[in-house]
């Protein structure tokens, strides 16, 4: 299922000019892989994400020439950042001639020509040539989903420092143009650096709510690609696989916060129909519908098996109950066959914790399964005549689902109409309008 | 009796270090604030990074709300200032969301240039 998944790197331009494919494949896979310690290793002493990550960038150009000749060395990581580590001196050389120069002093440049001390020395410990994540590693997450930080700057920044993709990459999945995206990220790094916001992980009495900032990036991350606005594909499957790496490798470490395991289970769980949601002609393929052979069944078991475990740390959260959903969605024979009972008692106790109108709706969809189509349509319409959920399409697809249903072919239409309004993917425009040409039909 | 100048302008980046335009800006300042030193009437004078590297909090029912810039769309009128000497923005926070203008109004968070003399 991953066979267009294009891998998406930091260093991914200057690979596509050098090596046979195979390698370039290869090295994009290695490099991907070290990018975030190589950048937070970097970021930690030079106290500065913007330098790091023209640094780690430069190694990463490096590598490409480098390995193919000279052959990869035992350990990658180690040589990207002493590679990086002397970029780094290099950029901060430049940056603090340009100070020596300066006879304004209020000038931040200052601060740098203080600074390159760290960068200096060999460090203390080895590098770690993989394993679970470090602190400088951990920090740097926080650092980049700092409540401080726009939250759609947030994504992005994650996306670009921690997993390492493209500018021009994270500029198509938030359909902008890459130079308005360039410009997002170096405000976002410069903010870091200005504000002094910490890079560093955050003590025990803040840990609970920076954490679900960074939950809040990884979940955001993962829907980007399950929902790729106005682009065509339905699904970015390199934005999920990212998502579920971010997860899965803070779980790892923070592995006694039962919300990191829930968020992995929800991931794993969605992601296991990502083969189903889609016809191979492109078009979205509702769950009712979709062929269940094609879900993923050891994704399926992986996240059944973490989100029994979450839960059993009895400190339940939102992503666990959501996993808990997926769950029930995952383990139903058939649409028909689904506990939507449970699934109807999961969303009110998920109310509590979000009762955004999203969560209601969804609810009101269970609601209508579990006990009738009537019961799920009277929520929905008090939702809609709230008038603040107009511009979102599911909504009016769910409600037009229920009054089709209910043999009410003409206001189905009519909410069909308002999904279309509210703008959607191509695929599921495409849906949509083959289900308003089966109501014409009749 | 203190008074806080709050000097308002254009939101741009301070000129190139070691470049006319900013050894004329310094000038430009030393000439009114080296005055004001010798008459002992300053406490301190410096710019802030730009409004990109602002913050704004709100504290409401006990709960923080923070946001990326300054406090542009909200009505309310400056009223007072405090400078504080933090490790990082997360220990400024802290403290800014103790202050009773947190839960009455909003407190744009703005990090001072630490300025020295050229040389």
């Amino acid at each position: 299922m991953d066979s267009d998944l294009a891998v998406q790197d930091g260093c991914e331009g200057s690979l596509a000019r050098t090596g046979t494919a195979t390698n370039s494949d290869q090295l994009a896979a290695i490099l991907r892989d070290q990018w975030w310690a190589a950048v937070a290793s970097i970021t930690r002493r030079t106290g500065d994400l913007e330098v790091a990550e023209d640094a780690v960038q430069e190694a990463c150009a490096a590598a490409v020439t480098q390995w193919p000749r000279d052959g990869i060395p035992p350990n990658p990581r180690a040589w990207l950042i002493t590679t990086a580590r002397h970029k780094a001196v290099d950029l901060m050389r430049r940056d603090a001639l340009r100070a020596t120069r300066e006879t304004e002093a209020a000038h931040e440049m200052g601060r740098r020509v203080a600074e390159p001390a760290g960068l200096a020395g060999q460090s203390l410990q080895p590098e770690r040539a993989s394993g679970p994540l470090g602190d400088d590693e951990l920090a740097l997450v926080f650092a980049c989903c700092h409540p401080a930080l726009d939250p759609a700057v947030r994504v992005a920044l994650t996306l670009r420092s921690v997993c390492g993709l493209a500018t021009a990459e994270i500029a198509a999945a938030f359909v902008v143009p890459e130079p308005t995206m360039a410009q997002r990220l170096v405000r976002a790094k410069r903010k870091i650096r200005q504000a002094g916001i910490p890079l560093a992980v955050p003590g025990r009495d803040a840990l609970a709510d920076r954490l679900n900032a960074v939950l809040r990036v990884v979940y955001l991350v993962f829907t980007q690609g399950h929902r790729a606005a106005g682009d065509s594909r339905l699904i970015r499957a390199d934005l999920c696989d990212q998502a579920i790496r971010l997860a899965r490798q803070l779980s790892l470490v923070l592995s006694g916060e039962p919300e990191i395991t829930g968020l992995l289970a929800l991931l794993l769980l969605t992601d296991a129909r990502r083969a189903a949601r889609t016809a191979p002609d492109g078009s979205l393929v509702l769950l009712a519908d979709q062929d269940r052979a094609l879900w993923s069944a050891e994704q399926i078991a992986e996240g059944e098996r973490l989100v029994e475990a979450a839960l059993r740390m009895g400190r339940p959260g939102p992503y666990q109950l959501q996993a808990a959903i997926a769950a029930c969605h995952s383990t139903a024979v058939s649409a028909e066959l689904t506990d939507w009972r449970e699934i109807a008692a999961l969303y009110r106790e998920l109310a509590r914790y979000e009762p955004t109108p999203v969560v209601l709706a969804n609810q009101a969809v269970a609601v209508a399964m579990a006990d009738s189509a009537e019961a799920g349509l009277a929520i929905l319409d008090r939702l809609a005549s709230e008038g603040r959920l107009d511009r979102w399409p599911q909504l009016h697809i769910a409600r037009a689902e229920l009054l089709r249903r209910l043999g009410r072919p003409d206001d189905a239409a009519a909410a069909y109409e308002l999904a279309l309004a509210a703008g959607l993917p191509v695929a599921e425009r495409d849906f949509i309008a083959r289900r308003m040409a089966d109501l014409a039909a009749g | 009796m203190k008074y806080l100048f709050l000097l308002y302008g254009p939101d741009r980046p301070l000129p190139e270090p070691g470049t006319a335009e900013a050894v004329a800006m310094f000038e430009r300042w030393s000439a009114a604030t080296g005055p004001m030193a010798e008459a002992g009437v300053l406490i301190d004078c410096a710019p802030v990074q730009p409004a990109s590297a602002s913050t704004t909090m709100q504290v409401r029912n006990g709960e923080v709300m923070l946001t990326d810039g300054p406090a542009a769309e909200i009505k309310e009128h400056f009223g007072g200032f405090t400078l504080v000497e933090c490790a990082d923005l997360d220990e400024a926070l802290k403290w800014a969301a103790t202050l009773p203008t947190a839960a009455e109004g909003s407190i744009e968070i703005r990090p001072v240039i630490n300025t020295s003399p050229p040389g």
